[in-house]
């Protein structure tokens, strides 16, 4: 049955007077919001099709065209909201699950905006890092280890493995499936030059990538898709995904629209069909299972590779990483709830899990209480928008931040929330090849090079303020953070003191 | 507020002697040095450790408690008295000194851990001795050991360093090291333990500086048993040393590159032994790197060692003088105690410099 008819949410407002009727908003619409009247020559938009993505308001020319929100509304509810009853009325139509892409748009309290950092004054000083060195480089693994001396009395290397990143970034796990050839190709170039990681998410490591393997995490995910020895052992660190901030809970859904030949082969799985990902590992259904897990990666690799697991934020959070720290990881991946996705049902993106800020406070403070910290690192993901949010991640006790939604932004990303349509006029997540050669992955590195490397130098400005000229002095340096507007509750659990005091 | 319950960041003065040969000198000439830095102090703390000072008992444990009155003296008494075997005990004899006032009772006891005791807990004696140090001052209100070491004493208290000195007749004692410490800080102690050096057994560390890197340290270190009640940066420079030293068997020059650690960099120029075990240490210890501004004296049985943070964002020179060498804020402080010098040098920020006695401990 077709929906009730949904005046758009937001309306394609084209200037008569600029346009040029070049076209150009026509061909770079994969929605066809556009098309144009023959008869009067003029460019004609459809609204209802718009999934304001921006393409066209970018690429336009003469600027004659944007996006604005409707004013179209349903008579004021603040319980009944316009968004409540659209849903229903699409729901009512389908008798499907509503979905949708990204990161939670809901407003909760983002803490990030409710932390501020401190800066030196008088007593100790400021450190200028255009004078000075600025240490940013972080090593990720189990510190916990034994001092053996040789017959030297020289210290032996006892430690497990580690990553080497240059600076505390690196890029989430996005599948080969989820995003294109293009923009996997631009964060494992990147990843290379900047000295950090990218991380394949679970659809396999394509053949052409496989030289960037000192740069990758591998995935091992639900689905176990592209997984053999050969992937395991090109890569840098081998990330098992127990869970995803975006979707705590659920696992994974490609629809077979988006499995191509390429990424059939990359994945190992036929062409054209959905692969699904199942909600839980069906040899993990407890904690002993993930450390049989975690141990068969480890033998598989002779032990060199660090294993990461990635566990989505949810309320016993700490508890579950207390465990984990004891089962063998050498890293753990803390996902927030406003981390992105390709696809999610809307209701358990918008309602299932924790902030990162909290979890991160948590889970740093439990493995402190428990004498474990040492045990692991932690990375924290889950919307790290700027450099101040990662600044304030490891002040709250993350070694280093996942970022996704950012860099696709760096690549592009307009943030629709339309991944899951496939259709993304980026080139980003869409595997049409007419879409996907939209991103030039020369400029996609160059942009996410950029990227990092603009934060880190914001980074190193916001440390030589606080009279730190290292990343190790930084992390779980909550003395360096205070809440604003914050309560008891929610200071405790961060760990921080309000502002003033 | 009592030290303790707030951040309290403190300029300061610093100086330290070792007579290499092991001979022994009075306690006066660390006040003379430090009150030529006495314009780095504010009347708000001093101190003084002294090593070799107790040879008729220098196998024995020496605490030196303070207590707020005669409840607390009884408590803490009976718990060392069920703990410990005590060889002697005394108040610590003090003049009447101006600029010194509100002293609390002040107690030595040379003690031994009772053997049996020792015998069950399955401790070795330093631990033993550690643990029942802590629980004296995290248990026993108005009551606080702070010094605890063989054959050396810490002695502080509120007030200009020279005065307290005076005070506890430093001049009457003779040790083959000092270290002293005047103490600039931004709000009152309200207290004598929170005063300067911090001792932990033989351990002892008088700083210049406030460390940024506080609360990454501290957090760190309090994973291992360790407790910062006094919310200092010598009390959490002193337990990541004795962390590295006693429990992690580090040599000092180790521990210097942990807690100091060169810069990637530098360690990148060194030759590849260095550089393999420097990257080594700092990724095996990377919260107990020390960051921000720091000048540190750390004392122990039969040496001295200097270290500045890694940029030196604090001024400390060494000299020597035959078989002397000397440690300070300032040069004034050792000219004023000896003027003629072989050499007087200001260490790089992160350089160990350490100064050891030639035969041992006398």
């Amino acid at each position: 049955m077709e929906p009730l008819f949904v005046y758009p949410e937001y309306e394609i407002v084209r200037d008569r007077e600029s346009c040029i009727t070049c076209r150009v908003c026509e061909r770079q619409c994969a929605n066809e919001a556009h098309r144009y009247d023959e008869f009067n020559r003029k460019m004609l938009s459809d609204s209802t099709k718009c999934v304001n993505c921006h393409r066209c308001v970018a690429l336009c020319p003469t600027h004659a065209l944007k996006i604005k929100k409707s004013e179209d509304t349903y008579k004021l509810n603040a319980n009944w909201t316009g968004d409540a009853l659209n849903e229903i009325y699409r729901q009512a139509g389908t008798g499907g699950v509503l979905l949708s892409s990204m990161g939670n748009p809901k407003p909760y309290p983002v803490y990030w905006d409710r932390l501020l950092v401190n800066a030196s004054q008088v007593t100790n000083p400021s450190i200028d890092p255009l004078r000075e060195p600025m240490e940013t480089t972080v090593y990720l693994g189990s510190k916990h280890a034994e001092i053996v001396r040789d017959e030297r009395g020289r210290i032996k290397d006892t430690l497990a493995p580690q990553l080497k990143l240059k600076t505390p970034i690196l890029f989430s796990a996005m599948s080969y499936g989820s995003i294109s050839y293009n923009a996997h190709a631009s964060l494992a170039r990147a990843a290379e030059q900047l000295g950090i990681y990218y991380n394949t998410g679970e659809g396999g490591l394509h053949r052409d990538f496989y030289k960037y393997g000192k740069n990758t995490i591998v995935q091992v995910a639900s689905g176990r898709f592209g997984v053999h020895p050969e992937y395991l052992e090109a890569a840098a660190a081998i990330e098992i995904k127990m869970g995803q901030g975006a979707k705590p809970g659920i696992g994974g859904h490609l629809p077979g629209a988006k499995i191509t030949d390429a990424v059939s082969t990359t994945r190992m799985i036929p062409k054209g069909v959905d692969a699904i990902s199942p909600a839980p590992h069906h040899d993990i259904y407890s904690i002993e299972d993930l450390r049989q897990l975690i141990f068969s990666l480890k033998e598989a690799t002779a032990y060199k590779k660090p294993v990461i697991v990635k566990i989505a934020a949810v309320h016993n959070v700490a508890a579950i990483a207390s465990g984990i720290a004891r089962s063998g990881a050498d890293i753990i991946a803390i996902d927030g709830f406003r981390g992105g996705t390709g696809a999610a049902p809307t209701r358990i993106r918008d309602n299932v899990g924790i902030p990162i800020e909290l979890a991160l406070a948590a889970v740093d403070t439990r493995l402190r209480e428990e004498g474990i910290r040492d045990n692991v690192s932690i990375l924290a993901a889950g919307s790290i928008r700027s450099s101040s949010d990662l600044v304030k991640a490891i002040a709250l006790g993350a070694d280093a931040c996942y970022i996704g939604t950012a860099a696709l932004v760096a690549l592009g990303c307009h943030l629709c929330r339309s991944c899951h349509t496939g259709k993304c006029n980026w080139g980003i997540a869409t595997q049409r090849p007419e879409l996907v050669k939209r991103l030039n992955p020369e400029m996609g590195v160059e942009r996410l090079v950029n990227l990092v490397t603009a934060w880190t130098h914001e980074l190193q400005e916001m440390m030589g303020g606080m009279g730190l000229n290292s990343i190790e002095a930084l992390r779980g340096n909550r003395l360096m953070l205070r809440g604003v507007g914050l309560t008891e509750k929610e200071l405790e659990i961060l760990g921080v003191k309000h502002a003033g005091e | 507020m009592l030290e303790g319950q707030f951040r309290n960041p403190s300029g300061c003065a610093i100086s330290g002697v070792i007579d290499r040969s092991g001979r022994r000198m009075s306690g006066e000439c660390m006040i003379r040095s430090i009150s030529t830095m006495h314009d780095r102090s504010n009347g708000l703390g001093g101190g003084f450790a002294g090593y070799g000072i107790y040879p008729e008992y220098k196998d024995y444990y020496a605490f030196h408690l303070f207590y707020d009155g005669a409840a607390s003296k009884k408590e803490t008494e009976d718990f060392i008295g069920s703990h410990f075997d005590v060889a002697f005990q005394s108040a610590i004899s003090t003049r009447k000194t101006a600029g010194v006032t509100d002293a609390p009772v002040i107690f030595r006891y040379f003690v031994l851990p009772d053997s049996r005791k020792l015998e069950t807990r399955k401790l070795d004696e330093e631990e033993y001795v550690v643990r029942a140090v802590n629980k004296i001052n995290t248990e026993i209100k108005g009551a606080y050991v702070f010094s605890c070491g063989k054959n050396m004493g810490i002695f502080k208290g509120v007030g200009f360093p020279e005065d307290i000195g005076r005070f506890y007749r430093l001049d009457e004692y003779e040790g083959y090291a000092w270290t002293c410490h005047g103490r600039y800080p931004t709000n009152t102690p309200g207290w004598w333990g929170g005063a300067h050096p911090f001792g932990l057994l033989d351990y002892s560390v008088v700083h210049n500086g406030e460390i940024s890197s506080y609360d990454a340290n501290r957090r760190w270190i309090e994973m291992y048993g360790y407790k910062c009640n006094l919310q200092t940066d010598t009390e959490v420079i002193t337990y990541i040393v004795d962390f590295l030293l006693r429990k992690k068997k580090l040599t000092l020059g180790e521990v210097a590159k942990v807690i100091a650690a060169s810069f990637w960099t530098t360690i990148d120029s060194k030759p590849e032994e260095d550089r393999e075990q420097e990257i080594l240490l700092r990724k095996m210890f990377p919260s107990l790197l020390i960051n921000g501004p720091f000048s540190i004296i750390f004392g122990y049985t039969g040496g001295l060692m200097a270290l500045n943070d890694r940029l030196k964002l604090r001024s400390m020179v060494v000299a020597e003088r035959g078989e002397r060498a000397y440690i300070a804020s300032e040069e004034c402080a050792i000219r004023a105690i000896e003027p003629e010098l072989d050499y007087v040098r200001a260490p790089r920020g992160g350089e160990p410099v350490i100064f050891e006695l030639n035969g041992g401990v006398k």
